[in-house]
């Protein structure tokens, strides 16, 4: 198969950015989508100019690292995956694609299709953990939880903190990444003694950091690899209610 | 000058041990903990938990990690789950069958003692993940559930679905950011170790590259942990992430660090088979589908044309022309056979000519028997996200059709050789979780590397390491402006240089194609006196041409992703070599080193315990000079070494 790139090339954070055209043929249509971007960038390579920078790393869709827009949409034309997912099998040979970084006023780009995601890390280490110590804890066993608690609280956990559901959001809102960790760990026993303080610290950050509010339009939960739903967004926004009624 | 390899094993029973030696060590006030800085490199399971456990006891930890955060390591793939002798399922398991089907299942390998710390502190690890909010998996009535993996006969692996990496790692990332927000972390993102800095024979800290702006930076410690991974990516094509590297160990290692049993590499029999010649990496399927799962092969070669012309579907060939090889080899174990017995048993159907696609290098794994029994909904809900996953790669529905699966590249049992303390060669630095040697003797049992990784920073690193740290509560702040680390910042930056100015005509990804296939055809899963000899000429070659003739483009100021590439070829190159060499060197059969002139009559590893009983450890003389060896012995005080037995 043979297709049309057009990529956002940008030589840093402080330069102007571009749309440059490249040309890939003979492409497997079993060849991943970054698969055919290294071959792009061996291409590049050899002719000695700057191969494409994207993030990626596991190439089985659980790391997380992997970023971009594809065609308008994040995560590329696929439901329920990442970029690493892909396969050049969905799209027509001789299409041209759109390849672009995430867009997103808290997500700066870094390099080409690269961003700086620190912002997700920042929100996380507001509060997006249980304090218990090393060694200080009781028996795996002691507290029996529900399986339905146990499964929702696993469905909420799969996030892969990629950042799709901020940069798809026309808010530029963080909500859905905040509620995945929220609820998660709102669904368990152990999660509960600091639920307050969480959400409203974790809230906060997103706020400071520069994320936009939530106005439901549900677009994250269209465009996240990991089908998390807006009912979480739901959750945390009781969390946050109750927390505040507390003060 | 040989190594002087002091195991520090402590006397004793074998239970009482790790008991004695916590007794023993010495212990670093909390006042002088807050003096003493200390450096990780890595945060994956080992790397996260040990810095947050180090961090809550009052160290100044700071913690470097090559991706943009710390919830990126690679131990996030691992999907089947984690082992520990809870013995919840009252199925007879105990701290002692955990240590024995571990010490077993690396083809006793392994040192003894800390295989059985290993198991002992297994436990520890379920309570602490359950009380970060891990959501394992749990029965109706509140309890955590178990599942088997292979080399065990009970049920003791603990899981979340198929993602319990991705759910263990992010609890010790929340523990990890607990304690940077707690301010006794600072974490180092998109930051890579280029080298490692001695000083009076001592670590002083690391040399670091910032991936994004191109500065390297100098950071001294007390201690330095390297809790970096494993080296599986030599082969270019694995299960490893596709910037998983063995840069950092080997580091250590050119500056004095004994490098433990390079030659153990395990080959996972689960993974999706190669497909063409424009493959990045192979993707692993998970070993607890070998619960459910069965393996076949077809028993007659004219069905094996057949389905590979296409003129006949898997489901068309009837139960008795199907060959269960594992069952019928292995009766007591079946499909749960450790990895390398069954990756050795898919190649040796594979080269008698059954392989059941076009390449011939493929063997199914069916779930009819269990759809039949269970329905599709428990299949679902247990294997799900694996099934969807294996639809998406391949176009295949394994709910109609069975997977085909073949071994892969997946781990590397061997690395820096530590002591019962985790501490290197080198005094103040050490090797945790895969990264080092230690555990998993030839073979690593399924469900163990998320245990090792987390028992070695939940549980045995901060202990251990406050027994040197004892010693540095005098010493002042590590200086970096001192001779030793100009001089590996110089080399840091010569290399580089030299890089970037070679201006060949062979891309990184070329060359390390082609190492890996060198690797894969002459050190992988059948390796010969012959073609190990052969794999040292030629890896020796490639690297030569390497540094005659490899493009990197881009600047070294800058993010440059083809330049942190060749930085870790460069140290592939070699480590592809020493791994031969180590194969070379010995002549048996273990775990997942098999040697094809060692084999019984039946074809299973043949190991000769009178000859090579012993770990090997190697140390670095040089760029293109023999590396020397030195053996630590391993004595086996309370276990009987048998022939590994799966049949009955």
């Amino acid at each position: 198969m043979n297709f049309t790139l057009k990529i956002w090339r940008q030589k840093d954070a402080h330069s102007k950015g571009e749309f440059k055209e490249y040309q890939v043929k003979d492409i497997s249509s079993d060849t991943s989508f970054l698969e055919m971007l290294d071959i792009l960038n061996n291409d590049l390579v050899h002719k000695g100019e700057e191969p494409v920078a994207f993030d990626h790393d596991c190439r089985e869709g659980i790391c997380g690292m992997c970023s971009l827009h594809i065609n308008g949409h994040a995560h590329g034309p696929s439901q329920a995956v990442t970029t690493c997912q892909i396969y050049m099998r969905q799209f027509k040979d001789g299409q041209t694609i759109v390849v672009e970084p995430w867009r997103s006023a808290a997500f700066p780009v870094i390099k080409d299709l690269v961003v700086n995601r620190g912002a997700y890390d920042q929100i996380l280490q507001a509060g997006g953990f249980i304090s218990v110590r090393t060694n200080s804890v009781p028996d795996g066993n002691a507290i029996p939880i529900a399986k339905a608690d146990a499964d929702e609280s696993m469905d909420a956990a799969a996030c892969v903190g990629c950042g799709a559901c901020a940069a798809t959001c026309k808010n530029g809102s963080a909500m859905l990444f905040v509620a995945a960790r929220v609820s998660s760990l709102a669904k368990l026993p152990q999660g509960r003694v600091e639920g307050a303080r969480r959400a409203k610290a974790m809230v906060a950050k997103m706020d400071e950091l520069g994320f936009g509010n939530c106005t439901n339009t549900g677009a994250c939960q269209a465009e996240c690899p990991k089908s998390i739903s807006i009912a979480h967004i739901a959750r945390l926004n009781r969390e946050f209610l109750c927390a505040k009624l507390e003060d | 000058m040989a190594l002087k390899l002091d195991s520090k094993i402590p006397a004793g029973e074998l239970a009482q041990k790790w008991s004695n030696h916590k007794a023993a060590i010495k212990v670093v006030s909390p006042a002088n903990k807050r003096k003493l800085d200390i450096i990780v490199v890595g945060t994956g399971l080992g790397g996260a938990s040990a810095a947050a456990s180090l961090g809550e006891l009052g160290y100044n930890v700071k913690i470097f990690c090559i991706q943009d955060s710390p919830r990126r390591a690679h131990s996030i793939a691992a999907q089947g789950g984690i082992n520990a002798a809870k013995n919840y399922q009252n199925d007879n398991d105990s701290v002692y069958r955990l240590f024995y089907d571990t010490i077993k299942g690396g083809d006793y390998r392994a040192r003894e003692a800390n295989v059985y710390r290993l198991a002992e502190v297994s436990n520890l690890i379920i309570d602490q993940c359950v009380a970060q909010g891990v959501p394992f998996a749990r029965e109706y009535g509140g309890l955590l559930a178990n599942r088997s993996f292979g080399g065990a006969q009970v049920s003791r692996t603990f899981y979340a679905r198929g993602q319990t990496g991705q759910q263990l790692l992010l609890g010790a990332y929340a523990a990890l950011n607990k304690e940077i927000h707690n301010g006794s972390v600072k974490s180092y993102t998109r930051h890579e170790m280029l080298d490692i800095v001695i000083e009076d024979g001592e670590a002083r800290g690391i040399i670091a590259r910032n991936l994004v702006t191109g500065e390297i930076e100098r950071h001294g410690a007390h201690a330095v942990v390297i809790a970096t991974g494993g080296y599986g990516n030599v082969f270019f094509l694995s299960t490893n992430a596709m910037a998983s590297n063995g840069s950092a160990a080997f580091q250590c290692y050119r500056k004095g660090a004994g490098f433990a049993n390079p030659c153990f590499t395990q080959i996972h029999p689960t993974c999706i088979p190669v497909h063409g010649t424009q493959q990045s990496k192979l993707t692993l399927m998970s070993e607890s589908l070998r619960n459910d799962g069965r393996i076949w092969v077809p028993k007659k070669l004219e069905d094996v044309e057949a389905l590979r012309k296409g003129t006949k579907k898997p489901s068309d060939i009837a139960e008795e022309e199907r060959d269960y090889y594992l069952e019928r080899r292995y009766p007591a174990f079946g499909n749960l056979v450790p990895r390398d017995v069954a990756s050795r048993a898919a190649k040796e159907r594979c080269d008698a000519g059954y392989g059941v696609n076009e390449t011939g290098l493929a063997v199914f794994l069916d779930f009819k028997t269990a759809i039949e029994r269970l329905g599709k909904k428990v299949i679902e809900q247990r294997y799900g996200n694996l099934f969807d996953m294996y639809k998406e790669i391949t176009d295949v529905n394994p709910y109609e059709q069975p997977m085909q699966i073949f071994p892969a590249v997946h781990y590397t049992m061997g690395g820096i050789w530590v002591d019962y303390n985790l501490m290197t060669t080198i005094p103040g630095l050490y090797a945790i979780g895969e990264a080092n040697f230690s555990d998993h003797g030839a073979n690593r049992l399924g469900a163990s590397a998320l245990m090792q990784g987390l028992a070695d920073g939940y549980f045995v690193l901060p202990y251990t390491i406050g027994d040197y740290l004892a010693k540095k509560i005098q010493a002042p702040k590590v200086s970096t402006a001192t001779p030793a680390f100009d001089e590996a910042e110089k080399g840091v930056k010569e290399k580089i240089e030299k890089l970037l100015s070679i201006n060949g005509s062979r891309s990184v990804d070329d060359i390390h194609r082609q190492l890996g296939l060198i690797m894969w055809d002459n050190v992988g899963m059948a390796r010969t006196k012959e073609s190990l000899e052969k794999a040292i000429v030629e890896i020796a070659a490639l690297r030569k041409e390497f540094w005659k003739d490899v493009k990197v483009v881009g600047t070294a100021d800058s993010f440059n992703v083809e330049l942190e590439k060749a930085l870790r070829l460069a140290d592939f190159l070699e480590l592809g070599e020493l791994m031969a060499r180590d194969a070379l060197n010995r002549e048996e059969s273990c775990g997942g080193h098999f040697r094809s002139e060692h084999q019984t009559e039946e074809g299973e590893a043949l190991r000769h315990d009178d000859k090579f009983a012993y770990a090997s450890v190697w140390e670095y003389k040089g760029m293109d000079v023999e590396p020397e060896l030195t053996k630590e012995p391993l004595d086996y005080e309370f276990t009987h070494r048998a022939q590994r037995n799966y049949k009955d």
